[in-house]
């Protein structure tokens, strides 16, 4: 019987499954960025642009 | 800017893509007389000519215009390219109406079955394609075409990039329209729902969407603004991941160069998830993003008000996209489909209630201070309605992916009803509204010929919207739960075409539905036709009386 943990489907199932903490933590730092209060004014400017333009 | 003593020759771009079109002109000769069989001999002859026709006009432009191209500027301002934004917004009107008809034709056909007319070519299975292909792609996708190329120059504050290049996207996307429709009446198709046509459209359409993306990127990158809009994202997202899709979905082996019927890469259930990746996310990114990116553009621009929460707009835009992606196996529940696929996609499905809620939010909450503007300006209130319809078809939509509920649901007029809650509601609206906003700003027109015609659209739009989404929800539920209906005797309670019976009065009120539809579309036709020809011109400072284009 072969064993089950092999190194080969130790590293098939870490690159299958690493993408959804990834994902995760990708999309966490993006809301982050969206909600951190130094970048307020910026988007507050941005939210403006269509109200400026030429 | 124009030297007189610079001597006039045809541009890189000019002289090549003439000699392309000349080649594919000599190739589609040959091919159409090689042809296996009519319909690719007939498409092969059509591209011959207009290959021929694009050599025409690309010598004819070249002849008719000064030595020097268009410059960039204007005594500092961007000297915006709208010829492309015309064209497509007009091609948009247009198969919105033959799209909206097609529609009514066959909603009609399932009420009067005799309309089908006993011929192949107006057969239900050949029209069906041509109105769903019409109304998403062709109005859709002129309508997004027209529209991302507006916002993407007035965002960044600079001319579309590329001379040919966009003209090249805009002509090209409808040609490729032209051989998927005639394609489907003549019995040309690869079975994929919203991927029918086959294997040499498709690779028309891949030239032309990654020009698109081309001139799209190039833009932004030359933008002065040195924020990239938010409106900008999504029609990016819009492109990038169409791209991806028609690539996935549409990998094919031709029985012949010389002949129309491909078979698919791959079979089976495989196949079928493909298909379904493709499909839902066509809604999500074609349907969704593309016209959330207008919902972000035009409505602060009608109503003079600023984006609501911007912040609220990236965390929208990026839980759209780490989510949609997933939510495809909802239309595989109850099938081969792996049990925890079908339990992933309605995992995702549900959890897109958070992003798509917030975005409606986002899009309503942009009238604060302006409600007003509601009561007295009918383009505005065509946006805001489609910004409801957004949240009421994204509240259906997951609900519908919940397998209980898709039990009862799933292969009934529920799911017909839903997709037209979107796409009259949602995506019709929010297109009508952006049209009757740009159509003026385009063609350098004060305003609208009519508000009051706009109101009339808009009031028979909705009641056309309010009779086709009611008498589906009351069909499919009928037809679900009479399905389903067994005697005391475990045995079936109703026959099929019981089924279909009771379903006959609401098939004709969906019809009716439909055709107020299509009124209203043709008001609009009107409306926008006479704002172009009589519409008072805007008074503008002396340079824009310098050829815009």
């Amino acid at each position: 019987m072969k064993a089950i943990l092999t190194l080969d489907n130790l590293a098939s199932g870490l690159v299958t499954t690493i993408w959804t903490p990834v994902f995760v933590a990708i999309f966490l730092a993006i809301v982050a960025y969206a909600l951190w209060p130094r970048n307020k004014a910026a988007f507050d400017e941005a939210a403006h642009l269509p109200l400026r333009e030429e | 800017m124009s030297q007189p003593s610079i001597s006039k020759s045809m541009t890189s771009g000019e002289s090549g893509l003439a000699v392309v079109f000349a080649v594919t002109a000599f190739l589609c000769v040959i091919a159409s007389a090689k042809a296996l069989d009519a319909p690719f001999a007939f498409h092969a002859a059509l591209s011959a000519a207009a290959s021929l026709a694009a050599v025409f006009c690309i010598i004819n432009r070249y002849l008719d215009r000064p030595a020097a191209l268009p410059p960039a500027e204007i005594n500092g301002r961007p000297n915006y390219n709208m010829g492309p934004i015309k064209f497509s917004s007009v091609m948009a009107m247009f198969w919105g109406i033959a799209g909206f008809l097609v529609g009514l034709i066959i909603a009609s056909q399932l009420a009067w079955p005799a309309l089908n007319l006993d011929l192949p070519w107006t057969s239900f299975g050949r029209l069906r394609p041509l109105h769903t292909s019409a109304v998403i792609f062709a109005f859709g996708g002129n309508v997004l075409i027209a529209t991302s190329f507006y916002v993407v120059q007035k965002s960044c504050r600079v001319r579309l990039a590329g001379d040919l290049a966009p003209w090249f996207v805009v002509v090209g996307y409808n040609f490729f329209i032209l051989i998927a429709g005639t394609g489907y009446l003549l019995g040309v198709t690869q079975s994929k729902e919203y991927a029918e046509p086959e294997w040499y459209a498709d690779l028309w359409l891949t030239i032309v969407w990654v020009t698109y993306l081309l001139v799209f990127l190039a833009t932004i990158i030359k933008r002065k603004e040195p924020h990239i809009f938010v409106a900008n994202w999504f029609y990016l997202a819009f492109i990038v991941t169409i791209a991806v899709l028609h690539l996935g979905n549409n990998p094919a082996l031709p029985v012949s160069v010389f002949g129309s019927k491909s078979y698919v890469a791959w079979g089976g259930i495989q196949d079928a998830m493909f298909q379904w990746w493709y499909g839902h996310n066509a809604v999500g990114f074609f349907l969704t993003a593309g016209f959330l990116a207008i919902m972000y553009y035009f409505i602060p621009k009608r109503a003079e008000r600023p984006i609501y929460s911007y912040r609220l707009s990236i965390i929208h835009f990026w839980a759209l996209i780490f989510l949609y992606i997933w939510a495809g196996p909802h239309h595989l529940h109850y099938t081969a489909l792996p049990d925890w696929t079908q339990t992933l996609g309605m995992t995702f499905s549900i959890m897109l209630w958070m992003p798509s809620w917030g975005g409606m939010i986002n899009g309503l909450m942009t009238l604060s201070g302006a409600w007003d503007k509601l009561r007295t300006d009918p383009v505005l209130r065509m946006l805001v309605v489609s910004v409801a319809f957004y949240g009421m078809s994204t509240f259906e939509g997951p609900m519908m992916s919940i397998k209980v509920v898709n039990s009862l649901s799933h292969y009934t007029d529920w799911t017909i009803g839903h997709v037209h809650s979107g796409a009259l509601g949602w995506v019709g609206f929010v297109s009508f509204g952006a049209l009757y906003c740009m159509v003026p700003w385009i063609w350098n027109r004060k305003g609208l010929y009519s508000l009051k015609l706009v109101n009339w659209h808009f009031w028979i739009a909705t009641l056309g919207i309010v009779l086709y989404i009611s008498a589906m929800w009351v069909s499919g539920i009928l037809q679900g739960l009479m399905w389903r209906a067994y005697t005391s005797l475990g045995f079936l309670e109703y026959s099929f075409i019981e089924t279909v019976e009771a379903m006959h009065p609401f098939y004709i009120i969906r019809a009716a539905g439909g055709g107020l539809f299509l009124i209203g579309a043709l008001i609009m036709a009107y409306n926008l036709w006479m704002t172009v020809r009589v519409g008072e011109q805007e008074v503008q400072m002396p340079v824009a009386l310098q050829p815009a284009e």
